[in-house]
């Protein structure tokens, strides 16, 4: 079958097969390959973009079922020049990330928390961040780097 | 950080003022998280490599049987499909995956084929392999495959394997791999416990835990089109060892073989290995002579993978009226799972020694018998044997508090080794490097507020609330650094223990740093850099660290053990000052000065009482790479390269207090605070050190809480995805206080220590000594781990039946 999806501002046609999953197809048919897999359930969060502005674990949802959407993945968060997205910035400078690969789909769902709750206390970001697993940092500073990504945001209207 | 008098070259004797500038201590920003941050990296699955076929593994769906039939034709005949495979169909193609731990000469080990030939031992043994154009070709094809089975009994249960009523592997004839022993003197540990006023009688279960690191496993072998070369990408912590060893088990000449290590998710030991796809992959794209490609699925890295812990200890204490530890008596026994992997029976041996812990232990004696079950294989896994030794010590040494009646902070100050006995000469023959045990706690009990909390434990505990209060202490230490290579040798590691270093300053003044270590999340790069630079007097954005490809860095032992900063670092340092060497001569003589009359000092010598007579080092390098005008005799270029063998083993320790909230009618627990205070030495970069020490304590409370590989007693892994195992998120911890001491390590060049481990070791016996000690007013002393709502609830109930029976 036949989908066009706007994947990071560019639309795009591809046929594909109907079961492709659309973590498959935006690392294997697009060529992004920053959102990466990391279980086979559903469980682990890494796979996690944007659909429509909405968090979604990629693994969870066919590329047929995204066609006619928007899709943002960790490659699109950034600026076109390069420069970070402020959440990007904000793990950087508080060490949210060690390995990696958990990263890019713990940073898009940051993303998405803060753009549900502007300005969550610690009990909601461990909370909203349940669905996305890491091993390597205990969350620590992962928390600290979405509380910092609040406080920074100018103040919700 | 202390300044170095100009030019000393710190000695391991005089390794407190190692650095010199000011960044080496600074919380640098790492350069490793731009690429990571936006997914420029690339992990194994993200190598794109032309023509690539994709390996499917046909997996054992029973855990011990005979294959009576393979029917490869339906998997031959689908689409994509270019190969299928039995074991037997390629039993020429390589020889046994190895085993480079060699604890007892009589150490008994199956042959451990990549795909299973005949009989299959655990669930997820291959049986047969399917080679495909797309990775959804090859996974429909390998369900195609049909194996028949005639099952054999499975032997699950570690304590029913060491009784050897059914014996898995035949030719063995026992499932015993090996018993070991040692005791500092049989006898003084017996008249120890003749002796006591108090003894301790403990028994514990080390669960089996499934390492999970974030990225599943993965490889991609790609034949070079000249000259018969392959390169073989994996997902793995030790590139280096790894192409040895595959080198030797496909039979591939090694000059033929580059393995590199790609961005790396993680690894936790789980990445230590030689494993059967890497094998299969080379194999596969020498016979077939196109690139081969294979990517685990998370449920099958729950098999597929080596599983961590996994042993039975019974631990005795002999003590003194007033609780003065006077002999310490433990026996193992360890699962190695199916077949022995490339440590599995050195796993609980790493830890042997150690159960002791921090005390001052006149007598010891340690046994080990490990035996093999019908499971997936146990090696290494993030402290690999000393989370294990430590648990059983510090739970022990609660259980004496309690029988001597005093506080678990008490009965540790009657008992640690003091502060002026280092280096300690311990009773088991290992040398403890440096420490102050008592620091650490009373550092850690004033974070805590210790005294507070005890006051709230005993009003909730009068008041009868529903919700208790539970402090929990954990004084670790840990073995790591690993290792001094005779050392090794003496307990039947086949390898050594040093780390390769190069340093060179290039043409225009930039430098190279070539390291044996293998990072997968620990940040190298970064304080690599700021060790080079805190040297050199260069700035860290002029250093380049390479890593993880043979090619680039022929020699290495890799990453794992908390080695790569103690070992891998110090062999940095040392090649640096080599370096700096080099270029004082090329000065002096470019200077026209003797060498003792320069000083080094911002990037570049001068003349001591001569400003203005000064020559750089990128100068120096260009002069080097000249060579138009060098000292007689001296090589052009500025390079050095260092091979270091660490003197000794370093001993990181601290004391940590779990605080959690029990509740007492669902038997739910809640960790509340967690304050650890560690001590891995000097820091090069403590931004790096407390993310360790974090994401270290929440693996250790897992294991306390939440991980257990549950087998079913068919030998059916019933825990075997994400969805079945709990790997915390970050609803289900708190944020840490974190504090620390710094007691420099005497043995290597720096005073570092190794922090990556450290976390583990000290969480899950402070946890569990939390809900014990909540739980102590209903007669509870002890919860199995993990301590699961239903297990607290029974152990509630258990304890209050026997009271009032």
């Amino acid at each position: 079958m036949d989908v066009t999806l706007t994947v990071n501002g560019t639309t795009r046609t591809d046929s594909i097969e109907d079961r492709l999953l659309l973590v498959h197809y935006l690392r294997d048919v697009a060529g992004l390959t920053g959102t990466n897999i990391g279980c086979d359930t559903s469980s682990c969060g890494a796979c996690t973009v944007h659909v429509n502005g909405e968090s979604v674990k990629s693994c969870t949802m066919l590329a047929a079922q995204a066609d006619g959407t928007e899709v943002t993945t960790i490659e699109g968060l950034g600026g076109a020049d390069g420069t970070l997205h402020p959440m990007q910035e904000a793990f950087r400078e508080h060490h949210g990330l060690q390995c990696g690969y958990c990263t890019p789909g713990m940073v898009m769902a940051a993303v998405s928390l803060l753009e549900e709750h502007p300005h969550p206390t610690e009990a909601e970001v461990r909370e909203g961040l349940e669905g996305n697993l890491c091993r390597c940092t205990g969350y620590h500073n992962i928390v600290k780097a979405v509380l910092a990504a609040a406080t920074s945001a100018p103040a919700a209207s | 950080m202390s300044t170095a008098p100009e030019g000393a070259v710190a000695s391991p004797e005089a390794p407190a003022a190692p650095f010199a500038s000011g960044i080496v201590g600074t919380r640098l920003k790492r350069r490793e998280d731009p690429a990571l941050l936006t997914g420029e990296s690339r992990f194994i699955a993200d190598l794109a490599v032309p023509g690539a076929l994709h390996l499917a593994l046909v997996r054992s769906t029973v855990a011990h049987a005979r294959v009576t039939g393979i029917d490869l034709s339906a998997a031959r005949a689908m689409p994509g499909v270019v190969a299928a495979y039995t074991g037997a169909d390629l039993a020429g193609d390589y020889a046994p995956l190895p085993c480079g731990w060699v604890v007892t000469p009589d150490m008994k080990s199956p042959p451990h084929l990549p795909v299973a030939n005949g009989t299959v031992n655990y669930v997820g043994d291959a049986v047969a392999v399917v080679v495909a154009r797309s990775e959804y070709e090859a996974h429909d094809a390998a369900e195609a495959v049909i194996v028949d089975y005639e099952t054999l009994p499975a032997v699950v249960d570690l304590e029913e394997a060491a009784r050897d009523r059914t014996v898995i592997h035949d030719d063995l004839g026992t499932n015993v791999s090996y018993t070991w022993h040692f005791a500092s003197d049989e006898a003084a540990v017996d008249a120890a416990f003749a002796a006591a006023a108090h003894t301790v009688s403990e028994r514990y279960v080390q669960q089996r835990l499934v390492p999970s690191a974030m990225e599943p496993r993965g490889v991609v072998v790609v034949p070079q089109p000249i000259g018969g070369d392959f390169t073989v990408y994996s997902s793995t912590q030790i590139p280096h060892i790894l192409k040895v060893l595959l080198a030797l088990t496909a039979g591939v000449d090694e000059t033929h073989l580059r393995v590199v290590a790609p961005s790396v998710g993680g690894g936790f030991g789980c990445k230590l290995d030689v494993y059967a796809e890497e094998v299969l992959a080379l194999v596969l794209a020498r016979k077939l002579r196109q690139p081969v490609r294979w990517v685990e699925e998370r449920s099958e890295a729950s098999h597929s993978t080596i599983q961590g812990r996994g042993q039975v200890q019974h631990i005795e204490l002999a003590a003194e009226a007033d609780g003065r530890i006077t002999a310490v008596r433990v026996k193992l026994l360890a699962d190695m799972g199916a077949y022995l992997q490339l440590v599995t029976p050195g796993i609980p041996i790493l830890g042997a020694f150690l159960y002791g812990g921090v005390y001052d232990v006149p007598a010891y004696s340690v046994s080990c018998t490990s035996v093999f079950t019908n499971k997936t294989p146990t090696d290494a896994y993030r402290g690999a044997g000393r989370p294990e030794a430590t648990y059983a010590i510090e739970r022990a040494v609660e259980s004496l508090a309690r029988q001597v009646g005093v506080d678990p902070v008490e009965i540790r100050r009657r008992n640690y080794i003091a502060a002026d006995k280092f280096p300690y000469h311990s009773v088991t023959g290992f040398d403890y490097d440096s420490g102050n045990y008592a620091g650490a706690l009373d550092k850690c009990l004033a974070l805590a507020g210790y005294e507070q909390l005890r006051a709230e434990q005993a009003r909730r505990r009068e008041a009868g609330e529903r919700v208790q209060l539970g402090l929990g202490l954990s004084s670790y230490f840990e073995m790591c650094g690993l290792a001094p290579s005779r050392m090794w040798a003496a307990q039947g590691y086949t390898a050594g223990g040093w780390e390769a270093a190069t340093v060179r300053v290039l043409p225009t003044g930039k430098v190279q740093v070539v390291t044996g270590t293998a990072p997968h999340g620990q940040g190298h790069e970064t304080s690599w850099s700021m060790i080079v630079a805190d040297r050199l007097g260069v700035s860290p954005d002029d250093i380049d660290v390479l890593h993880s490809d043979t090619a680039v860095a022929p020699y290495g032992l890799d990453t794992y053990g908390s080695r790569s900063l103690s070992v891998g670092g110090s062999a940095i340092y040392l090649a640096t000052d080599r370096v700096i060497d080099k270029a004082r001569r090329i000065a002096a003589h470019l200077l026209e000065a003797a060498e003792e009359d320069l000083e080094y000092t911002g990037g570049a010598f001068n003349v001591k009482g001569t400003p203005g007579r000064s020559v750089a080092l990128g100068t120096i390098a260009f002069e080097a790479f000249t060579a138009h005008n060098l000292p007689e005799g001296e090589e052009p270029n500025l390079e050095a390269s260092c091979h270091w063998d660490p003197p000794n083993y370093t001993y990181p320790f601290g004391t940590h207090l779990a605080v959690v909230e029990v509740d007492t009618e669902t038997g739910g627990v809640r960790l509340d605070r967690y304050v650890a205070v560690d001590d891995c030495g000097n820091q090069i970069n403590p931004l790096i050190v407390e993310g360790q020490i974090h994401g270290g304590i929440v693996q250790g409370a897992a294991q306390a809480l939440w991980e257990e590989a549950v087998y079913d007693d068919d030998g059916n892994l019933l825990s075997a995805t994400m969805m079945d195992y709990l790997v915390p998120s970050a609803a289900e911890v708190p944020s840490f206080e974190t504090g620390q001491t710094v007691t420099p390590s005497p043995t290597n060049p720096m005073g570092v220590k190794g922090i990556g481990e450290a976390g583990t070791i000290g969480a899950a016996p402070a946890v569990i000594n939390a809900i014990v000690d909540a739980l102590s007013p209903y007669g509870v002393t002890d919860i199995a781990m993990p301590a699961t709502p239903e297990r607290v609830w029974r152990a509630i109930r258990t304890a209050t039946k026997e009271a009032s029976a």
